[in-house]
């Protein structure tokens, strides 16, 4: 990649940290509830709605039950990193800041062809859509560049510009490693070297199993349905300010549906009741998205 | 004269919306300029993928000045009323002109300075250009296709000030993103932007862009003893995506190599938008690829071809697992798969409609000389793909997988060709498949489209034609003349078949025939007379083309009209006489010669028609040339004696009917 000795795993992401910390960035850390992307994260999510600037990076753990090959399979994981970076309203110069993020971890741009190919991004679940890029470096997909223009299925004003960068695919690049498991998890020069397969291969075999075979069906199918009815419940109550309780209404939007792709891993939603689900779980986002949009305009209003 | 210089810079525009955005950039700078009198010379656009471009040339510093005559208020109209037209048009009352009784006030206007238009213009255009897709951005309302970075806009050497929601035009451009100088220039001039950019690494011209990938790519193959696999799609869609395109040569592992071809070009295509290399002489691939970059790299774009090399690699050992998966499947175990997969909400699943087309399939095979129970089992199997992982990934290769499969399978070439070529022929330039069995699973699966979606009621309106019915209505067509294929529709499809179907596939043909060269009148002319079998039809319009085409037919289309025109002129003073030819005494040589001619070739003509040599029937036709020419030149058809005079006008009915069974003559043009 470059003259100097690549950058192990958590070196990019800390790269990462201290390149989008100085571009104004409040540095959050992972969401403790699974998600299946880091946009998902409330900390993008609802925050993409209303009026306040916001500038945000984190790196998310994303769950993807149905990617999971039991560790046997080089370029898959049901359990991956992403970074990902919210800027809103975005900067006139953003793609310049995205670029100078890749410089920062190592991407010597005079010598590599970085290119920003359509594509537009959607998220159904989530009633989330926007218009952007994948990023090419030399071919590789190495982040998803998006404008959002819809989350929860409401306008956003100002626009957000997001970023997510797959982590472990990007790391392959910067280090030159055809497999995830052999990626230099820390420095190989450290006392205690250890790759992404010493880290994670074990939670990919248990969780692969987990996922495909094990997963109790019925509990999942009960435990949605009763996110689905906590979502209204805790919209309906009302905090000490009297505001409705949208952040822990949101957590339950996640929940639901991470137990959906469980479900759908497990083979146990059948091809027509997919839409279905999937029209659920967008209807508890957009009612916390406008629960969320009505307090942002109220908080506004009060100068709070 | 002046020239106008406009340049929108923004994020990179999709590489497909490129050439449109050209295009109505200068449509919507025409119409305007046009429309405020200032009549461009020449006008010119670029699309690339930062930048739309306009140049303008020979353009008026200003709008001529004109003057105009309002019409205001009868005179002794109320006051209020005079006050009123004086403010509107700034006129004193002194210099009001009174004609008619009415006031008149001459207003000379000063044209407008050309970029005092343009800076209205432009702004307009942004805002109402018709992306087919565009986006808001930062805390802006302006929509364009990514976000607006700059304009440049420079008239006559100067600046023509505008903004646009805060960005204000300049006479400042820059290059490519990473080579050149990667300072802004400034250009006042067409000349003098060009240079900026090639200066900077800017290839404006789509064009110059196609041309050196293509002959990059073609100098790189050529070094390895290889050709190019062309692909115009690919090179439009490249062109549109780098600003330096620079070609470079990949490797490929050859141990990819036992993958099916259409398996790696289209891993290639689809994902990686490289052109693939092929053996100059045998048919397969070579382990190589052209990739084209947007920068020429310090290191000669070793680092890049690697690092593309690495990705395909990685693609390609994606497709290898699905295609090693695949074949542990055997096709007709995937058929229960297709009972899940909805084909229409109203029309089943996919499940169902194989079962339809083999039905059908099994019923056509005996018209198309296959053995039903291949053709049945080749149908059974067709659609087995869609449930592959290949296909999932790649939609484009449905058909072709299963044709793999088949084959490995060890089903036979027959059935594998036959699920491989189904779709075919898809275009009116796609093959039309030769086997058998293949032809009556390619008819079974389009005319099974047809009837289905013709029977909910989804026909195809004006441009929209959802489900390609049209494409598949031109496949059945396609096949049915190469295969000389008799199929009455009116049998087959009953009566929904003759009043919708018919004339879908009629609509169809004539396009076609049309689009082979037959003038359309001719086409009308066979169609006007009824015949529901389209290889009998389109014999017909080749055998009248080749008659009119000589001397014989010329004259005697000549004579028809003649004869017609007369007929036409008598059936409005009266009903025509009926009844058959007299042979009347005294008669004229010439009249007597045709009632002679008539009498022998009619029955031949029947006789041709019959046996449908339609080459012969016109032969036949073409005795009648002369005894109609000397007919009209010697023989006064409105005779005196009125007898006389009807016996004419039934010999003359006799010519035009015996003419109109071979074709209706009278929509002939000429």
């Amino acid at each position: 990649m470059t003259s100097r000795t690549p950058l192990s795993f958590q070196d990019i992401i800390l790269a990462l940290h201290a390149y989008w910390s100085r571009q104004g960035c409040v540095i959050v850390q992972p969401y403790d509830v699974e998600v299946g992307a880091g946009t998902l994260h409330p900390m993008t999510v609802l925050r993409a709605l209303g009026p306040k600037p916001w500038r945000v990076a984190y790196v998310q753990p994303s769950r993807r039950p149905a990617d999971a090959r039991y560790g046997e399979n080089p370029n898959r994981l049901q359990h991956y990193y992403q970074y990902q970076v919210m800027l809103k309203p975005n900067p006139p110069d953003m793609q310049a800041l995205y670029l100078g993020s890749l410089e920062a971890i190592g991407v010597d741009l005079a010598l590599h062809d970085v290119r920003f190919v359509e594509d537009d991004w959607e998220n159904p679940t989530v009633g989330a859509w926007g218009l952007g890029w994948e990023v090419w470096c030399d071919g590789m997909e190495i982040s998803q560049y998006t404008y959002f223009q819809q989350v929860g299925g409401l306008d956003v004003d100002p626009v957000a510009g997001e970023l997510t960068y797959g982590l472990e695919r990007l790391a392959m690049y910067v280090q030159g490693v055809e497999n995830i498991f052999d990626l230099a998890f820390n420095d190989p020069q450290s006392p205690d070297f250890k790759t992404y397969g010493d880290v994670f291969l074990e939670n990919e075999r248990e969780f692969s199993a987990f996922d495909f075979e094990a997963a109790n069906v019925d509990m999942l199918k009960r435990q949605f349905e009763d996110m689905e009815r906590e979502v209204p419940r805790l919209l309906a109550a009302r905090g000490r300010q009297g505001q409705p309780l949208v952040l822990p209404a949101y957590d339950h939007v996640l929940k639901a549906s991470h137990l959906f792709n469980l479900m759908d891993a497990r083979g146990a939603i059948a091809v027509a009741e997919r839409q279905s689900y999937i029209g659920r779980i967008r209807d508890l986002c957009k009612a916390c998205a406008e629960a969320w949009l009505a307090l942002e305009g109220e908080n506004a209003a009060a100068g709070a | 004269m002046p020239q106008l210089l406009l340049e929108l810079f923004s994020e990179e525009i999709p590489a497909r919306m490129q050439s449109d955005a050209a295009r109505d950039l200068e449509r919507m700078a025409r119409e305007r300029l046009t429309a405020a009198g200032l009549g461009p010379e020449g006008l010119r656009t670029f699309a690339g993928p930062r930048r739309l471009t306009l140049v303008v040339d020979g353009l008026p510093a200003a709008q001529a000045d004109r003057s105009e005559e309002r019409k205001g208020p009868r005179v002794g109209a109320p006051d209020a009323a005079i006050e009123g037209f004086l403010r509107s048009t700034g006129v004193d009352r002194a210099d009001l002109v009174e004609r008619d009784g009415v006031f008149f006030a001459a207003l000379a206007r000063t044209g407008r300075r050309t970029a005092e238009i343009v800076a209205e213009m432009v702004p307009e255009i942004v805002r109402a250009f018709p992306w087919p897709k565009s986006m808001k951005w930062g805390t802006g309302q302006v929509r364009w296709v990514r976000p607006l970075q700059r304009i440049l806009c420079v008239f006559d050497g100067q600046i023509v000030p505008f903004e646009i929601e805060g960005l204000a035009s300049g006479d400042v451009a820059e290059g490519h993103r990473f080579m050149g100088s990667k300072r802004p220039f400034a250009a006042r001039d067409f000349d003098a932007y060009a240079k900026g950019l090639a200066d900077n690494f800017v290839v404006l011209d789509v064009a110059e862009r196609k041309r050196r990938i293509l002959d990059g790519a073609q100098r790189l193959a050529k070094a390895k003893n290889l050709a190019l696999v062309e692909d115009e799609g690919l090179l439009d869609e490249v062109a549109g995506l780098a600003e330096w395109p620079v070609p470079l040569l990949g490797d490929m592992d050859d141990a990819f190599l036992d993958l099916p071809a259409e398996v790696i070009r289209t891993s290639m295509r689809t994902h990686q938008k490289y052109f693939a290399l092929r053996n100059p002489l045998g048919e397969g691939l070579a382990p190589h690829f052209i990739a084209v970059a947007n920068i020429e790299a310090n290191d000669g774009g070793a680092a890049i071809a690697a690092g593309n090399a690495r990705v395909l690699s990685a693609r390609l050992n994606d497709a290898r697992f699905f295609w090693d998966e695949d074949r542990k499947i055997p096709l007709a175990d995937r058929l229960e798969r297709l009972k899940g997969v909805t084909f229409h909400a109203k029309l089943g699943t996919m499940y169902e409609r194989v079962e339809r087309i083999e039905a059908l399939a099994r019923e056509l095979a005996p018209l198309v000389g296959a053995d039903p129970g291949v053709a049945a089992e080749a149908a059974r199997l067709c659609k087995a793909d869609l449930a592959t992982g290949m296909v999932g990934e790649f939609p484009e290769l449905q058909g072709v997988m299963g044709g793999y499969y088949a084959r490995e399978e060890g089903l036979g070439d027959e059935i594998a060709d036959a699920i491989r070529d189904h779709y075919k022929p898809q275009g009116p330039s796609d093959v039309v498949p030769a086997s058998p069995a293949t032809l009556a699973v390619a008819l079974a699966d389009k005319l099974d489209t047809l009837t289905s979606f013709f029977g909910i009621d989804e026909k195809p309106t004006g441009s929209r034609d959802p489900f390609a019915l049209r494409r598949a209505a031109l496949g059945v067509i396609r096949v049915v003349l190469a295969a000389n294929l008799r199929i009455a529709f009116a049998k087959r499809f009953g009566k929904a078949g003759v009043d919708d179907l018919l004339p879908f596939f009629v609509d169809r043909l004539k396009v076609l025939l049309r689009d082979q060269g037959e003038r359309h009148d001719l086409v009308d002319a066979v169609f006007a007379l009824g015949d529901d079998d389209l290889v009998r039809i389109v014999a017909r319009v080749d055998a009248l083309s080749a008659f009119l085409a000589g001397e014989d037919g010329a004259n005697l289309l000549a004579g028809y009209k003649r004869a017609s025109n007369i007929l036409r002129a008598e059936e409005k003073k009266g009903p025509l006489p009926d009844g058959p030819v007299g042979r009347l005494e005294n008669a004229p040589p010439e009249e007597t010669a045709l009632i002679n001619v008539l009498a022998s070739a009619g029955p031949r003509i029947e006789a041709d028609l019959a046996k449908e040599d339609f080459t012969a029937a016109m032969r036949a036709l073409a005795a009648l040339r002369s005894p109609v020419d000397a007919f009209f030149e010697h023989v006064l058809v409105n005779d005196p004696d009125a007898a006389t005079r009807d016996n004419r006008l039934r010999l003359l009915i006799q010519v035009r009917d015996l003419m109109g069974r071979v074709a209706d003559f009278s929509q002939v043009a000429g």
